[in-house]
């Protein structure tokens, strides 16, 4: 083959890969908190005995968990604007991984919620509980610890699909990785060079997400 | 309006099409310890969990102290009171379940304070000293900083007792709060019970503890196929039972 890696043009333009994983961290940061309230809404409107609140829930879960994420991505920066709703391509990105997370994440509240005993609902009534407040003091607590191991697995994931902002030149990790491919042609280095970016900023979720859970653990 | 604690009235419960309360009468005075024992099925738990809403109930009244529980009639038409009211008739009375149900996620003080803090609005300091007064009461003053699952069975259930306990209700509902346990732990559960009976708080129990219920009520309910069978003082009634249906039950049931 004769081909000699050479990082030296890859390093020159290393702040700019690390520009682009902030705006990576960032969008994905931006769009899981929206996502989080999104899926948790949603949850609760998969559960609900409201055929009013349950099948707009459903429906939207259904739609978006059944579309690839890079069709909603175009659809969103390029079809929308045809229908009047013109969005920056920021703005866009981080609108469609929001609506995308909030669908998978209401799948995986709903689990979590399931799995809080009807028992402890009722003991929270008996003590004279109002509905909010087994909610807030009693359910969300322990849905949150029931979903934390399934949880990290899928904001791993979530953050990676940020690389499809690509797409729309957005300018994160991916975008930036395409850019010193082209300039450059030091086309092995610079993949490698993103993908271990990439790598090394999961694993670090993925630990912190385990500490979390640590430190959330129930005493037995 | 009468003094009586709990006047339940011609109380009817269905699920569906199965009625399982088919017309219950039932009163009670302040400082009644009343045993309800009966076959499963009998409708003995339900009844129970009508008295806090824990159930929805299609005829019939109960009152708590004079108070219209869970419905108002207004126009003829008979409606559910708002949660929010409902929940502040739900802590007039205290309820421990078969179950525990004790908060997992809670130490036992946590579990205490819980409804302290947000039913009674108390401080947390104000909440911490009345949870460790009952938790000393049932004997778990050195585990109060222990959660559920470092408990064992009996001890979760006295920490159950002190939650509801702690809110001060005027009636205690026991339903069937050793049928969990092992045989062992039983009597650490029965014992807080009766110190609680002596004490002079009103209490409804559903026991399968035959023993139990001669010893501390001061009156027994027999449940059978959804009404009131038969009731009296625990002596005449395991002694001399009127009911060829309650002499039946008496002979499959365990005195130990």
């Amino acid at each position: 083959m004769g081909y000699t890696l050479n990082f030296s043009a890859v390093w020159r333009s290393f702040d700019q890969l690390l520009w682009g994983l902030g705006l990576s961290l960032t969008l994905a940061f931006v769009a899981i908190a929206i996502g989080c309230v999104l899926g948790l809404i949603t949850a609760f409107g998969l559960l609900s005995k409201q055929g009013a609140l349950r099948h707009p829930a459903r429906i939207y879960v259904t739609i978006i968990r059944n579309t690839p994420i890079l069709v909603l991505v175009l659809f969103t920066f390029f079809a929308l604007p045809q229908l009047g709703i013109r969005l920056g391509k920021i703005e866009s990105f981080v609108a469609t991984l929001a609506l995308y997370s909030g669908a998978y994440l209401a799948e995986v509240f709903r689990g979590g919620l399931l799995a809080v005993p009807n028992g402890l609902k009722e003991a929270g009534l008996a003590i004279g509980l109002t509905q909010a407040q087994i909610r807030n003091s009693i359910v969300m607590p322990l849905m949150l610890r029931n979903v934390l191991p399934s949880l990290s697995s899928t904001l791993i994931s979530l953050f990676k699909d940020t690389s499809l902002a690509a797409a729309i030149a957005v300018p994160e990790l991916t975008f930036e990785a395409r850019k010193i491919n082209v300039e450059t042609f030091r086309v092995i280095e610079t993949w490698i060079v993103a993908s271990c970016l990439y790598v090394a900023t999961c694993s670090v979720l993925a630990a912190l997400l385990r500490r979390l859970e640590r430190r959330m653990s129930i005493p037995r | 309006m009468t003094g009586n604690l709990l006047e339940i009235r011609d109380l009817h419960k269905r699920y569906g099409d199965v009625e399982v309360l088919k017309g219950v009468d039932c009163t009670m005075a302040q400082g009644d310890v009343i045993s309800i024992i009966g076959s499963s099925g009998s409708g003995k738990t339900t009844m129970l969990r009508c008295i806090n809403m824990l159930e929805e109930f299609q005829g019939g009244s109960i009152r708590i102290d004079g108070e219209e529980i869970g419905y108002e009639t207004a126009g003829g038409t008979r409606r559910r009171k708002k949660e929010k009211e409902i929940a502040r008739q739900r802590a007039m009375t205290g309820m421990a379940f078969q179950q525990f149900n004790l908060f997992p996620h809670m130490s036992a003080a946590e579990n205490v304070m819980l409804g302290l803090v947000k039913v009674k609005k108390m401080s947390r300091d104000e909440a911490r000293s009345v949870a460790e007064k009952w938790l000393d009461r049932v004997g778990l003053a050195e585990r109060r900083d222990r959660f559920p699952g470092q408990l064992s069975g009996g001890q979760q259930q006295r920490v159950a007792i002190a939650r509801a306990i702690a809110m001060n209700p005027k009636l205690m509902l026991f339903d069937e709060v050793t049928s969990a346990l092992d045989p062992e732990l039983v009597n650490e559960v029965l014992q807080v019970i009766k110190d609680l009976a002596r004490d002079g708080m009103s209490m409804l129990l559903v026991t399968h503890e035959m023993r139990f219920a001669y010893e501390v009520s001061s009156r027994v309910i027999f449940m059978n196929q959804g009404r009131i069978g038969e009731e009296g003082n625990p002596r005449e009634m395991f002694l001399k039972p009127q009911t060829e249906r309650l002499a039946e039950f008496l002979k499959t049931s365990t005195f130990n």
